[in-house]
C-alpha cells in the first residue's frame, strides 16, 4: 500500500476477511444460490437450510437459546433501529425515560432522540469520568422508575473501554427497565455471553468480525420479541395475508420468529459469511483473541509511549480494561495529519470523530486519530507503527 | 477538461471540529501532480522527499507522496478549485 507493506489498524470501522470467509460466500454463489423459503426445489432447500444454519452458528456464538432469539439484519445501526421502531415506538410514551451514555456512537443516540421527538419520552445521558470510562454511581442513580430502557456500548468505539453490562442490567431490571447493548465493538474481540450478561437485546455487525459487510444480528429474549410487532413489512415475515370481504382490509398474521421480523429477500451470501467468520473465530477462541489483543494494545500502549514525546494517547490509561482500541494525537498535527502521515507508510489508522461527537466533547477535542487491533496484527507491526511516529517527530 | 477534472480524483472534507480538505489526485498521475505543484509551491519542510509541507500565495498545505494533500482553513469549494487549477496548471 503507497509502496509499502500494507498494516491495518482500523479494524474498529471493518475487519479484513480470512481466505475461508471469501470462499464460502463464492460457493454459496457458485453452487447453493436460490431465494430462501419460497421455493420446494432443491436449491432453494439448500439455500435455506444454509440461512437457517448461521442463524443457529451466531445463536450459539452469543450463547442465545435459538435461532428464534437472533435477528439478522445489516449491521448495529439497523438492529438498534429495529428496536427503536419495533419495540419503541408502541411502548415508549411521554413521561418514559430512555438512558444511553454520553460514550455511545452516534446510531446509538440518534435513533432514540428521534423517536422521542414523536413519542414525547425524554432521552437522558449518563455521564462519564474524566478518562472516558463510566461514573456508575451516576449511571446507577439515573436509573429510576421512569426508566423504561438503557441503552450502552459493550465496549467504546473511540477509547476501548470495556463496560459492566452485567452490573448495569441488574440494575436495570430491578427497576423494570430493558437493556439495549451496542455488541458492534465486543462480540469480534471478546467471549460475550447473552444469558450470563442478562440483557434484552444486543446488536452486533458482521463486518468487523471477518464477515461480509450488510450482515449482522439483533439478539433480543425470545418472549419480548414474540410480544414486538414487525419493523419492516412485506414478503418473507407473513404466515398469511388474507382479504376479508366483509371489513375489506387484509387479515395478516407474522411469521414465527425471527423471520417476523426479515421482511422481503434476506441477505442469504452474506448471512453464509457470517456463519463462515464466527466458526472461524470459534476455532481460534474468544479468550484467545481477547487475550491476544489485550497483549498488543498493552505492547501498543508502552510503544506509542517510548518512541516519542509528542504523542498523547486519550482516555484510560490501563490496557486491561480496554480492547484493542487506543485513540490518540501527535502535537502540532490533526488527526487527519497523522492519519495521512502513516498512510504514506502504509499504515492504516482511522481520524475524525469515529461517529461518537459528544464523547470527543468531554475529551475537549477537535477530532482523534485512532488505531484498533485484530486477530492478524502483530509486535512487529506495531514496531514499524512506533518507528513511524518517531519519524513524524522529527517533520 | 479543467486542470481539476484531469487530474483530481476526490476531495473529501474531514470529520471532526478541523474543517479540513483533503485531496486525492488520480493515481495514475499523482507523480506528474507532485512535479507541477513542487514547480509553483515553495518546501517549507519535508521528511524523506515523501512529505512536504508546502506555502503558495499565503496558504500553507501539506503534500504526501501517496497522492494527497490536506488544505487547512479555505472558505469554500470555490476557493479550493480556484488554488488546485494555479497550482496544477
Amino acid at each position: 500500500m503507497n509502496d509499502q507493506p500494507l498494516i491495518y489498524f482500523d479494524n474498529a470501522a471493518t475487519s479484513q476477511k480470512p481466505r475461508q470467509v471469501i470462499e464460502a460466500v463464492k460457493d454459496f454463489y457458485e453452487n447453493h444460490n436460490a431465494n430462501v423459503h419460497r421455493a420446494v426445489h432443491t436449491l432453494s432447500q439448500e439455500a435455506s437450510e444454509l440461512y437457517e444454519n448461521a442463524h443457529e452458528e451466531v445463536a450459539k456464538f452469543i450463547n442465545a437459546k435459538g435461532m428464534e432469539e437472533t435477528i439478522f439484519v445489516r449491521g448495529t445501526t439497523e438492529a438498534i433501529n429495529l428496536v427503536a421502531y419495533a419495540w419503541g415506538l408502541r411502548n415508549l410514551k411521554k413521561g418514559d425515560e430512555v438512558l444511553v451514555t454520553l460514550m455511545e456512537h452516534h446510531s446509538n443516540i440518534v435513533p432514540w432522540e428521534n423517536l422521542s421527538k414523536i413519542n414525547g419520552f425524554q432521552v437522558k445521558y449518563a455521564q462519564l469520568n474524566r478518562d472516558g470510562t463510566l461514573d456508575y454511581e451516576d449511571f446507577e442513580r439515573m436509573i429510576t422508575n421512569k426508566t423504561r430502557l438503557v441503552c450502552m456500548a459493550h465496549v467504546s468505539n473511540v477509547t476501548g473501554v470495556m463496560n459492566d453490562v452485567k452490573r448495569i442490567a441488574k440494575v436495570a431490571h430491578d427497576h423494570k427497565a430493558l437493556v439495549l447493548v451496542d455488541g458492534a465493538q465486543s462480540v469480534p474481540h471478546m467471549p460475550v455471553d447473552v444469558k450470563d450478561l442478562d440483557v434484552d437485546f444486543l446488536a452486533f455487525s458482521g463486518h468487523k468480525m471477518l464477515a461480509p459487510t450488510g450482515i449482522g444480528a439483533l439478539y433480543g429474549k425470545r418472549d419480548l420479541l414474540e410480544e414486538m410487532e414487525p419493523f419492516h413489512g412485506g414478503g418473507e415475515m407473513i404466515r398469511e395475508v388474507s382479504f376479508d370481504p366483509k371489513t375489506k382490509r387484509s387479515i395478516i398474521k407474522w411469521n414465527s420468529l425471527p423471520w417476523k421480523f426479515e421482511a422481503g429477500t434476506p441477505n442469504v451470501g452474506g448471512g453464509v459469511g457470517l456463519m463462515e467468520a464466527v466458526r472461524y473465530l470459534k476455532r481460534i477462541g474468544m479468550e484467545t483473541v481477547r487475550k491476544h489483543e489485550e497483549m498488543l494494545t498493552k505492547y501498543a500502549m508502552d510503544q506509542m509511549e517510548q518512541c516519542c514525546d509528542k504523542v498523547e494517547i486519550y482516555g484510560p490509561q490501563d490496557p486491561s480494561i480496554k480492547c484493542g482500541i487506543i485513540p490518540f494525537g501527535f502535537e502540532g498535527l490533526s488527526s487527519h495529519d497523522i492519519a495521512l502521515f502513516l498512510d504514506n507508510y502504509g499504515i492504516m489508522v482511522r481520524s475524525g470523530y469515529h461517529c461518537a461527537q459528544p464523547l470527543h466533547e468531554l475529551f475537549g477535542l477537535k477530532s482523534s486519530a485512532r488505531a484498533s487491533f485484530y486477530i492478524y496484527n502483530t509486535r512487529e507491526e506495531i514496531d514499524r507503527f512506533a518507528e513511524v511516529l518517531k519519524e513524524i517527530e522529527q517533520f | 477538461m479543467g486542470p481539476v477534472e484531469e487530474y483530481v480524483a476526490r476531495t473529501d472534507g474531514t470529520c471532526g471540529k478541523d474543517k479540513d480538505v483533503i485531496v486525492t489526485f488520480k493515481y495514475g498521475k499523482k507523480d506528474e501532480v507532485a512535479k507541477k505543484i513542487m514547480r509553483k509551491a515553495k518546501v517549507e519542510k519535508s521528511i524523506s522527499n515523501m512529505i512536504f509541507e508546502l506555502t503558495f500565495k499565503g496558504y500553507s498545505f501539506r503534500l504526501y507522496a501517496s497522492g494527497k494533500t490536506i488544505f487547512r482553513d479555505l472558505k469554500d469549494k470555490e476557493e479550493l478549485n480556484a488554488l488546485l487549477s494555479e497550482l496544477l496548471t
